[in-house]
């Protein structure tokens, strides 16, 4: 192959790993993601500088028509709506590493290029259909619930086995179509098979590992075709995502296989006892109380996003902070419904990064605490996840706010949370819950101070 | 010489490692542009794409490969500004 693509390739490379290098840091991550854009530009260039390609115009044809939509949903998207966006985008980066590894196929292949091929197929082709689930469930055109059917582990058995079946015929008789149109067929339906089983607070996970497959399906690709650039790539993407769901698994105490297999949520959850009564607060109460304060914590959940009290939320902010009062936000990792949802809302609504602090710094500072408010998260917050042993979230990692002094409970109505477990925190001396529309509820208080 | 596969199976094994490495250390405020910008990133597919779209031969692969071109491109383009969208959101605060 040619020696000058193949040098820009190699320069593609450190150019994404010190992108992604520069991403360690808010205060570099900008400049990162040009570094990258800049070492994608290049690799696009050297490839077209092939000297295989003799032809350009439906090259041209597919940036066009893929650059502009790529354009328009980057521009258009709501911040709300990100984990909806990346779930799809997933599933495209999934497809075109399918139709790349499908386009490889050819009679000169040997056995080791056959593998890769139907690899790359697989996991695109699972990637592409798990992908449109997850943004069916995340964008709720999809009910959002676990869906659970009796001998569901037996069909997805043996979608597994025809999948290998089909493999290693495809592999055998890489000819005959057959064994193609099966592997690719049982890869999309089990796309469709893996995920409906977990329900939309999981998503976190979901949304990382399918980050995680589109790499590797890149990867796949870049055996099928023997290049070099799209295996770097594809394994620093396949690697983050992988690196995203072990950290979510870890925030909630569950298993990888847990979250994947359990249809968590979708039972009915029997609930301990808890004891104490629910005590509402009003607006102009809760009003009061804030006034005095002088150390508050917010910690945001999905509810906040589905509100989209980001920016009321930090006007409130703002008038604690005139009003003396030290504001921070405690950000649980598995809030929202992918890693980091939460910290890009509040970026959004012009929160300084420096006042987002991680679950494990807040916690430590939850005693000094005067009112935590919560909105719009639940189960990050149940206490029952330390005290209560026969919950199904005992041992995960919550934020601690019980242990402030007083405790707002922003909140629509009593339903309890996705999974269906009480909150005993609802319950406690110092909660007090403030019932109604979060954006409202906030605006409210603004208000007041007004 | 080494064989093809081998030199890409050592390719793949390094830059696993060093992607773990470099993941790692992104904080996880920044989690969401990360994985926007992964996602922009596993774009990269288009490359292996284009040789495939303009190969002239007016034959399956060649509108596969289209198709990947297509598909590949919104992963680049969508990504890349979706991600520096919302970079440049995040602030530190005023005067510290």
């Amino acid at each position: 192959m040619d020696n000058l693509t193949q040098f820009a390739y190699v320069v593609a490379a450190a150019l994404f790993i010190l992108g992604l290098k520069q991403l360690g840091s808010p205060a570099t991550a900008r400049r990162g993601n040009t570094i990258s854009a800049v070492g994608m530009l290049l690799a696009i260039v050297a490839a077209l500088l092939d000297q295989g390609i003799v032809e350009y115009q439906w090259i041209a044809i597919g940036f066009v028509a893929g650059g502009l939509v790529g354009a328009a949903a980057a521009r258009l998207v709501k911040m709300t709506a990100m984990p909806e966006m990346v779930a799809l985008f997933n599933g495209f980066g999934g497809m075109a590493s399918l139709l790349v590894g499908w386009a490889a196929i050819s009679p000169a292949a040997g056995t080791f290029t056959l593998v890769t091929i139907v690899l790359s197929i697989l996991i695109g082709g699972l990637t592409f259909t798990g992908s449109l689930v997850a943004y069916g469930k995340l964008s709720e055109k999809l009910g959002s619930g676990a869906v659970m059917f009796q001998g569901q582990q037996v069909v997805n058995s043996l979608i597994v086995l025809g999948i290998v079946a089909g493999a290693v015929m495809f592999c055998v008789e890489p000819a005959n179509h057959l064994w193609l149109y099966l592997v690719v067929g049982l890869s999309l339906l089990f796309g469709i098979m893996a995920v409906i089983p977990i329900g939309g607070a999981d998503m976190p996970v979901v949304i990382s590992l399918l980050n995680s497959y589109s790499g590797l399906a890149a990867c796949a690709a870049g055996f099928a075709v023997d290049n070099n650039i799209l295996i770097v790539a594809g394994s620093l993407v396949g690697a983050s995502g992988i690196i995203l769901t072990q950290i979510m698994c870890k925030a909630m105490n569950r298993s990888l296989s847990n979250v994947l297999f359990s249809g968590f949520g979708s039972g009915k959850v029997e609930s301990a006892e808890v004891e104490g009564e629910i005590k509402p607060i009003s607006v102009e109460d809760a009003f009061y109380v804030l006034e005095a304060a002088t150390n508050v914590a917010i910690i945001p959940g999905y509810g906040m996003a589905v509100a989209q009290a980001q920016h009321v939320v930090k006007e409130l902010m703002e008038l604690l902070e005139r009003n003396g009062a030290e504001v921070n936000f405690g950000i649980h990792p598995v809030a929202g419904r992918m890693p980091g949802h939460m910290n890009v809302l509040l970026a959004e609504a012009d929160v300084a990064y420096d006042h987002l602090l991680e679950m494990d710094d807040i916690n430590p500072r939850m005693a000094n605490v005067d009112v935590a408010i919560v909105i719009g998260a639940n189960d990050v917050v149940n206490p029952a996840a330390r005290e209560v042993e026969s919950s199904p979230i005992y041992g995960m990692p919550v934020i601690n706010v019980d242990q402030a002094r007083t405790v707002f409970v922003l909140k629509r109505s009593m339903a309890s949370g996705f999974a269906g477990i009480e909150n005993p925190l609802f319950y406690k001396d110092n909660t007090r819950m403030l019932f109604g529309d979060a954006k409202e509820s906030i605006g409210g208080l603004v208000r007041e101070f007004g | 010489m080494i064989p093809a596969e081998v030199f890409l199976t050592f390719i793949l094994m390094l830059s696993i490692f060093l992607g773990f490495e470099l993941i790692h250390k992104v904080p996880s405020t920044l989690h969401t542009p990360l994985m926007s910008g992964a996602n922009a990133i596993s774009g990269i597919t288009v490359v292996g794409a284009v040789s495939l779209a303009g190969t002239g031969q007016h034959d399956l692969a060649n509108w596969l490969g289209a198709g990947a071109v297509a598909l590949a491109s919104i992963n680049v383009v969508g990504g890349y500004l979706v991600t520096d969208r919302m970079l440049a959101m995040f602030k530190k605060k005023k005067g510290a």
